[in-house]
This record gives structure tokens, C-alpha cells and sequence, in this order.
């Protein structure tokens, strides 16, 4: 083993894919003035199912950011919008896609690719279509000869591999030809936290020079809607979407499904001063834990969020009272939010209620596999301009949960420090915290 | 300050031929063939009608008694990795709630885990009455769906099929609180997630880590996705022993199957303090990527693979001359075969004409994101019995794959052995093992 390398890591390029908008600015903008992305469903017809709303992609048109739209064409809803996100991030971070000669100097054995992605939709109607013909309703089981004869017949392989979750990454590799360390994550809603996290743990051993990190996920299809409606995690307000996310307000009745893809360019800062790129900001600390409690709820004490918090902040080198802001999992369930704003106040002690904390996901929706990628790119855009977005929705209080919410507008202040949170079903948590660059 | 040194200090393992290690080796070294007809579900109609099952078992045995209830809860995925969890803490003496939840001797929040998972397919036959109660004129109808089939589908169906739940389960089961992921590669998680945990111990994060892989593939769904792939054989269904014949010239494809192999890595310096048996020393973790626009497999000059060796290599610090054992890929699938062969020979030179080459999924078959932990475990005993058993069904190499396969049983003192992985989707994987002295 060689002797222990520790690189400071940086963000040299973002990009995003999501219900509020196909770049940065544009979500960002959309994020300062309070705007939703949640509405009626149009990808399926959910208007039977408990929730007929979510937060979708809309217009999103691949053949913008690929010159060889041929090789995605069999994506799944996840990869497609992760080349948009990919080629957005390369292009800010000056690599090249799609060249079999790159000029942009960067060694490919060195650029890693690490995602926190999900599975892609069956192929909804040969899927049904399959188990209707299947179906013995005389002997009550499954007649698996009728079953395949029609999975035989209408199945496309290529739209059935692309079902699996490392294919997110598969299509990054072909837009980029990165060679480097190459995973793919799925630990639920923590999936992209994590995937930064242990990115930038890869860059900081010296592993790879640059890490194409972040998230990718559509589960707005109608057995992902069905799973979350049976578990009554989303909310019902099918009268009023816009307002239905309304993390740590006492009416919240549960999380928005949404979809998309974000990219950060993850890279050491050596890689980054040779290549005169500009970096926008600092990747401090990371942690990751699990609640080992029980697979439907989380630790009532947030034991495992304070843990990931508490490991995070020992990482960075730095105390709770350095943080600036907090972007929050804030996923507008009783349970998060509670939860949440207690293991917050765990950490924060006598800071908790100065510290400014948002959920983003009330206007952008819960993206979950892509949820803590797509939050980090706000982190990123909030320390650049000194704005904290805010929490919309922020209707009625709940007496306990009593932080700095910074409800309904956005807050200039000085920022230079921001964790981001991300907890997943089963008791994932993972934290992620940056800081504004500077040099020194 | 040096990173702290990694052993592996528990194995566990459920496979086709066995519910545990010892048996599982015992096959191994027998030639035994764990691969037969499909029985979990009727086969009629598909191409390839046989698999890799594992024998029967009850997993209320592997279940504490307060947490019976959730086992209403576990996919197949989720039960294989937690009786090959289960062996594993009890092999490498670490006593956790689960085990004995009154003489735990390790601390919860210093121990980490990490385990590949895959796309877990939803059982259809579970599925299959709620979608039967929504059809209208012989059709699947959504507005149905929404408001009947929906509410016949069990409330927490979704928690069964998510693939952190094996993570999740193992660690409420064993009390695992510190850092948790579960890698979703297909074919290469088991190894990266050994890789990952490997890394969250050298760094310091936690003391040990419980790190593998399970997958259960023997599901019509999964079954049917590799038969339409023709990545499954669809010849030799009559003869199950011979079917999957990993670089041989005669074979005709893959053989799926169901599996979970689970290790326990420790920090050099705690195994050493609390005395544990040290199975093997983990030295070298390569990994990268193929790129084929033909994904559904790795490009055919296999460069991917070797640059993940190459990795591997430079990070043991050894020569390919000292490799004493090569546990490859080998699905059975002719270019992917020859593709691995390419990227042995590129990454290890003249050197790789010589070193023991052993295929495992011709007697194992191909068990997705469990393989790669597996053959890890399977290396690991062929080290510490310094026995490297003959090969099954590589008769007659392959043109391009000049490997030099095991074909008789062999007395081999094993210092070093690498293990390779690749998926496709392209991701790949090597991982160097050093007999631990």
C-alpha cells in the first residue's frame, strides 16, 4: 500500500434535469420565486389512484445534448435524463463528450463515474398484458407457458435490460468514456447523497482526479405510484398540487413523487488548478449511517440522521455552529419532518433555532434516487449568490417544530457552509456538507 | 500515516451447492454441479428451463424471535443474504444482537456494511389477482387498477422489493449502525460492494463491515429478460450438468441462478486485538468501465476488464508471476468469454499463459450480484486448503481463450489469487486476495 493521499475535492461542473427546468439557472430561478413543478399527472392516467398528481419532467428533449440520440434510444426515463444532466455538468467542467480523442487533458482511466440510481419502469403494457394472459382464474395461479408466450412475443430485450439500475451509469460511460472507478448506488431516498459522498472519499484517496457524481430516477409509473400510495407515504391533496408539499407544516400529509436527473462534477483540487477550470465550490465532509431500527420508520430519536450528521461534521473538521444552512430532507411526511427537526435540534444544540433550515422539495417535488444530487446543485447556487431558497407551502405551524424554516421567500444572507441531508427508507441517512471555495 | 490493512476475518455463503461454506466448498472441490431443472416455478415456454437453486431452507431459522413479523416482508433476495449474514458473523466470532443479544462483544456504530443487490423482480403471483381484478374486455385497465387492483396489493409490497432492504434487514437483525450501502451493478456489486467496504475501513469510518452480495434469479421475470438477451442457453436443458461451459467451445450461454455470499472485513489491527481467525488479506481493488454500444455486452477487446486488473495489480504491488490462482468471470457466454480472456492476457502479460485459471458458474451458475462474493469466498477456501479443484465443462478451449484452466485437481500453495467481474451495462471489477501469514 502507498503512503495515505489526501486531496481536497471540488465542484467544477453541475447540471440538471428536473420538473423545474432542464439546466441550473433556470431551476434556480424557479426555486427564488417560489414556483412549483408539481401538477396532474400526464405520463400515465393515474386519475383512479389515490394520488393523481406529481412532480414531472416536462419537454425534455434528449437529442439536445447528444449527438448519437441512437445510442439512449431504449432508456428508461432515469438515463435519458441523466445524459441531459451529464452533458450540462461536462460542458461547465470543460470535458469532452462523445469525441473518441478528447483534448480536455483529463486521463480517462481517472475519470470515475458514481450514481445513485434507480431501476427504470417495466414495460407497462406488455407487463399487464403478460399477467392478464397468465392469469388462471379457474386454478387461481399463474399459467407461466400463457405468461411467456406473450413476454416471448412483445418483451424487447434492450427495453427490458434497460430496466436495471446500473444502466444510468452505462449511458454516462458511453457519453463520456470515462474508464475510472465506476458504481452505482440505490440506498432509497439517500441514494445521491451518498453517491457524492463516497465520490469525493474516492478523489480524497487519490483513487480518480474527477468523479462524475449525482442521481438519476423516475418512479412516476404505475407500479412505483402504486407502491408509495400503498404505503401512504404521497399525499391525497389531489385538489390542490401546488400546495400539497408543505414540508414541517402541521397539515403535510406526505411526499410528492417526482423524477429527474442532477450531475456534479466532483474533482480534486490539483485536477482542477492544472486544468484552469473554474470551481464553484468545496466538498468538506460526508457521512453516511443506518437507523438498524426498523424498515418502515425511522429511529423515533433520529438516532441514525444524528449520527450521519455528527459523522459528517467530525469529517469536515468543523462544529455545528460553522454551518450556515442546512437543506433538509424535508420530504413534507409527519414523519420526516418531526424526526427531522429533532435530530437537528440534537446536533444544532442552542444553535438549532438560528440555523436557517429549507426543503426545496416543496416546490421541486421529491426526486427520490436523484432527491440529494439535485439538492446539492441548490447548495451550490445558494452559497454562489448568497440566497437561501425557501420552504413554500409553510401554511400552518406545528408547535414542535420550531426552526428557521425560512418559510415562503427566499433569504439574502452571507453563506459559506451548507449540509445537505438526505434520508432514505429503511433508516439510510447520509449527509453531505460544502463550502463556499477559497483558496488556502 | 499508512491506511489501515484489511482482512477478511468471517465467510458466508448459500449457494446451489449449499447452505453454508463448508458445503458449498465441499461441492466445489467434489465437481458437483448445482445446476438442474427449474423448480420454483413451471418452465414451459421459456427457452432456457434450468437454474442454480438453492437448497430448501427456513428462514425463520436466521430470524430473532422479536423480529418474526418482518419476515412477511422479505423477498427471496433478502432471506439468501441474510443466512449467508448469519453464517458469516458466526465464523468470525463477532457476536452481535442477533447472534447472541447477550454477549455482544462488537460496537454497533463502528460497523458498516455493504452489500450488492439486484433489480429484484416483483413476484408475479403476487402481483397477479390484483391485476387479474382489473381488467375490462380482456384487457388490463389502469382506471380499474386505480381504484380495485391497488387495494388488493399488500401495503407494504413496495419495502419487499427495494434493494437496500437486504442492507436494511441484516442490519436491524445484527444491529448495524454505521455506514450503510447497498451497490446496484448487476453482475459486479458483489465486488464492488467488498471493494466500497474495504475503502470505508481503510479510511477509518468503522471497524469491520459485513460486505457481499445476494440475488435471486430464479423468477420468470429475470429468467425471461436473459432468455430474450440470449444470454441464457437455450440448448442443453436436458443436460443441466453440462450446460454452462464457461470458455469452452462449446458453449452456448449462460446459466442463471440464486445465491449470497457474505464476508466479514476487519481492520487489520482490531481482528489481531480480539484474536480472530484471519482468512485472507484483501490488497488490491481495481475497477472501471467497458464501453460497447452493444451494451448487453463488455466490448470484445475486454479493455475495461483490464484496465480494472491492471488497477488491482498496481495497488497489491505484485508481479502477474506471483498470481497463484485466477477466479475469472466466466459466464458461458462466447464473447464475453473470449472478451475476459483478452483482458487477462492484456493486463497480466505472457505471465497469464501459466497462472491457474478456475471458472466457478459452470457448477455455481451465474447468480447475478451474488458471483462475485461468492468466488471471493470460494478463493479464499481454495487458499487455506491449497487446493485448487479441477474445472467443470471446459473441455475444449475456445479459440482466443488460452487460458490455462484447471482441468485436474491440484495441491497448490496460494499466496495470491484475483478475482474478476463485469456486468453488462459494462461496469467491472477485480479484487487481489494475499494469503494472510
Amino acid at each position: 500500500m502507498t503512503k495515505e493521499m489526501t486531496e481536497r475535492v471540488v465542484i467544477t461542473g453541475m447540471g440538471i434535469v428536473s420538473p423545474l427546468g432542464h439546466d441550473v439557472d433556470t431551476l434556480w430561478q424557479a426555486l427564488l420565486s417560489g414556483k412549483s413543478g408539481v401538477a396532474k399527472n400526464t405520463i400515465f392516467d393515474a386519475s383512479t389512484f389515490p394520488t393523481t398528481f406529481d412532480a414531472e419532467v416536462k419537454d425534455y428533449d434528449l437529442t439536445k445534448y447528444t449527438k448519437n440520440p441512437q445510442l439512449h434510444k431504449n432508456s428508461n426515463r432515469g438515463s435519458a435524463f441523466v445524459v441531459g444532466a451529464t452533458a450540462q455538468a461536462c460542458k461547465q467542467a470543460q470535458i469532452n463528450i462523445e469525441t473518441a480523442e478528447p483534448t480536455d487533458g483529463i486521463d480517462r482511466t481517472r475519470l470515475g463515474i458514481y450514481l445513485g440510481a434507480g431501476e427504470g419502469s417495466v414495460d407497462n403494457d406488455v407487463f399487464f398484458a403478460a399477467i392478464v394472459n397468465g392469469w388462471d382464474s379457474e386454478k387461481n395461479e399463474m399459467d407461466w407457458g400463457r405468461w411467456a408466450q406473450v413476454a416471448f412475443e412483445k418483451m424487447d430485450s434492450m427495453r427490458e435490460l434497460e430496466q436495471e439500475p446500473n444502466m444510468p451509469a452505462t449511458h454516462i460511460a458511453m457519453l463520456t468514456s470515462a474508464r475510472g472507478p465506476t458504481r452505482s448506488c440505490l440506498t432509497a431516498c439517500a441514494a445521491s447523497t451518498q453517491a457524492v459522498g463516497e465520490a469525493m472519499m474516492l478523489i480524497r484517496k487519490g483513487d480518480a482526479d474527477i468523479i462524475i457524481a449525482g442521481g438519476a430516477h423516475s418512479m412516476i409509473h404505475p407500479l412505483g405510484l402504486t407502491g408509495f400510495n400503498r404505503l401512504t407515504a404521497l399525499s391525497t391533496r389531489n385538489d390542490s398540487p401546488e400546495t400539497a408539499s408543505r414540508p414541517f407544516s402541521a397539515t403535510r400529509d406526505g411526499f410528492i413523487l417526482g423524477e429527474g436527473a442532477a450531475i456534479a462534477i466532483l474533482e480534486s483540487l490539483s485536477s482542477a488548478k492544472k486544468r484552469g477550470v473554474e470551481i464553484l465550490a468545496e466538498v468538506i465532509g460526508y457521512g453516511s449511517s443506518s437507523d438498524a431500527f426498523r424498515v418502515t420508520d425511522m429511529h423515533e430519536e433520529g438516532r441514525g440522521a444524528i449520527q450521519a450528521i455528527t459523522a459528517a461534521l467530525a469529517d469536515a473538521g468543523i462544529s455545528y455552529k460553522d454551518v450556515d444552512y442546512i437543506n433538509t430532507h424535508g420530504t413534507s411526511t409527519m414523519e420526516n419532518d418531526s424526526i427531522e427537526t429533532k435530530a437537528i435540534k440534537a446536533v444544532f444544540k442552542e444553535r438549532a433555532k438560528n440555523t436557517p433550515v429549507s426543503s426545496v422539495k416543496s416546490m421541486l417535488g421529491h426526486l427520490i434516487g436523484a432527491a440529494g444530487a439535485a439538492e446539492l446543485i441548490t447548495c451550490v447556487c445558494a452559497i454562489r449568490d448568497n440566497i437561501l431558497p425557501p420552504t413554500m407551502n409553510l401554511i400552518d405551524r406545528e408547535p414542535e417544530l420550531d426552526l428557521d424554516y425560512i418559510p415562503n421567500k427566499p433569504r439574502k444572507m452571507p453563506v459559506d457552509i451548507v449540509i445537505n441531508e438526505s434520508f432514505g427508507f429503511g433508516g439510510q441517512n447520509n449527509v453531505v456538507i460544502i463550502k463556499r471555495w477559497a483558496s488556502g | 500515516m499508512s491506511p489501515a490493512r484489511v482482512v477478511i476475518t468471517g465467510l458466508g455463503a448459500i449457494t446451489p451447492l449449499g447452505l453454508n461454506v463448508s458445503d458449498t466448498w465441499a461441492g466445489l472441490c467434489d465437481g458437483k454441479v448445482g445446476i438442474d431443472k427449474i423448480t420454483a416455478f413451471d418452465p414451459v415456454g421459456f427457452t432456457c428451463k434450468i437454474a442454480g437453486q438453492v437448497p430448501d431452507y427456513n428462514i425463520r431459522q436466521f430470524v430473532p424471535k422479536s423480529l418474526r413479523k418482518s419476515v412477511k416482508l422479505m423477498s427471496r433476495d433478502i432471506e439468501l443474504s441474510i443466512i449467508a449474514a448469519h453464517e458469516a458473523f458466526l465464523s468470525s466470532g463477532l457476536v452481535t444482537k442477533g447472534i447472541d443479544p447477550d454477549n455482544i462483544n462488537v460496537n454497533p456504530e463502528r460497523m458498516a456494511i455493504n452489500i450488492g443487490a439486484g433489480l429484484i423482480s416483483c413476484d408475479l403471483v403476487e402481483l397477479a389477482p390484483a391485476v387479474a381484478a382489473s381488467v375490462t374486455n380482456g384487457k388490463f385497465d389502469i382506471h380499474k387498477w386505480g381504484k380495485d387492483g391497488l387495494e388488493l396489493v399488500t401495503p407494504l409490497w413496495l419495502l419487499k422489493y427495494l434493494p437496500n432492504m437486504l442492507a436494511c434487514h441484516i442490519g436491524i437483525i445484527h444491529d448495524i449502525q454505521g455506514p450503510s450501502n447497498t451497490i446496484t451493478c448487476a453482475e459486479v456489486a458483489g465486488h464492488l460492494a467488498i471493494a466500497e467496504a474495504y475503502q470505508v475501513l481503510a479510511r477509518g469510518n468503522s471497524d469491520y463491515a459485513l460486505a457481499g452480495g445476494a440475488e435471486a434469479k430464479v423468477n420468470p421475470i429475470v429468467m425471461i429478460r436473459q432468455c430474450l438477451l440470449k444470454r441464457a442457453t437455450s440448448q442443453n436443458n436436458d443436460e443441466p450438468a453440462f450446460a454452462c461451459r464457461p470458455f469452452d467451445a462449446d458453449a452456448k450461454g449462460s446459466v442463471f441462478g440464486e445465491a449470497a455470499g457474505v464476508i466479514i472485513l476487519e481492520n487489520l489491527e482490531n481482528a489481531k486485538k480480539r484474536g480472530a481467525k484471519i482468512y485472507a488479506e484483501l490488497i488490491g481493488l481495481g475497477h472501471s468501465n467497458s464501453i460497447n454500444p452493444e451494451y448487453e455486452h463488455i466490448e470484445p477487446d475486454g479493455y475495461g476488464l483490464q484496465i480494472a486488473i491492471e488497477k488491482a495489480m498496481a495497488q497489491a504491488h505484485i508481479e502477474p508471476e506471483q498470481l497463484d490462482l485466477i477466479v475469472p468471470h466466466g459466464t458461458g457466454i462466447p464473447a464475453d468469454d473470449l472478451a475476459e480472456a483478452r483482458a487477462i492476457f492484456s493486463a497480466l502479460g505472457e505471465a497469464a499463459k501459466k497462472i491457474p485459471v478456475w471458472p466457478t458458474k459452470s457448477m455455481l451458475s451465474n447468480t447475478g450480484a451474488a458471483g462475485g462474493a461468492v468466488d471471493v469466498i470460494a478463493a479464499v477456501c481454495a487458499m487455506n486448503d491449497s487446493k485448487i479443484p479441477a474445472a467443470v465443462n471446459c473441455d475444449k478451449k475456445a479459440e482466443g481463450c488460452n487460458l490455462n484452466i484447471v482441468n485436474q485437481t491440484k495441491k497448490k500453495d496460494i499466496r495470491y489469487a484475483l478475482c474478476c467481474s463485469y456486468t453488462y451495462g459494462g461496469q467491472t471489477a477485480a479484487v487481489i486476495l494475499k494469503r494472510f501469514d
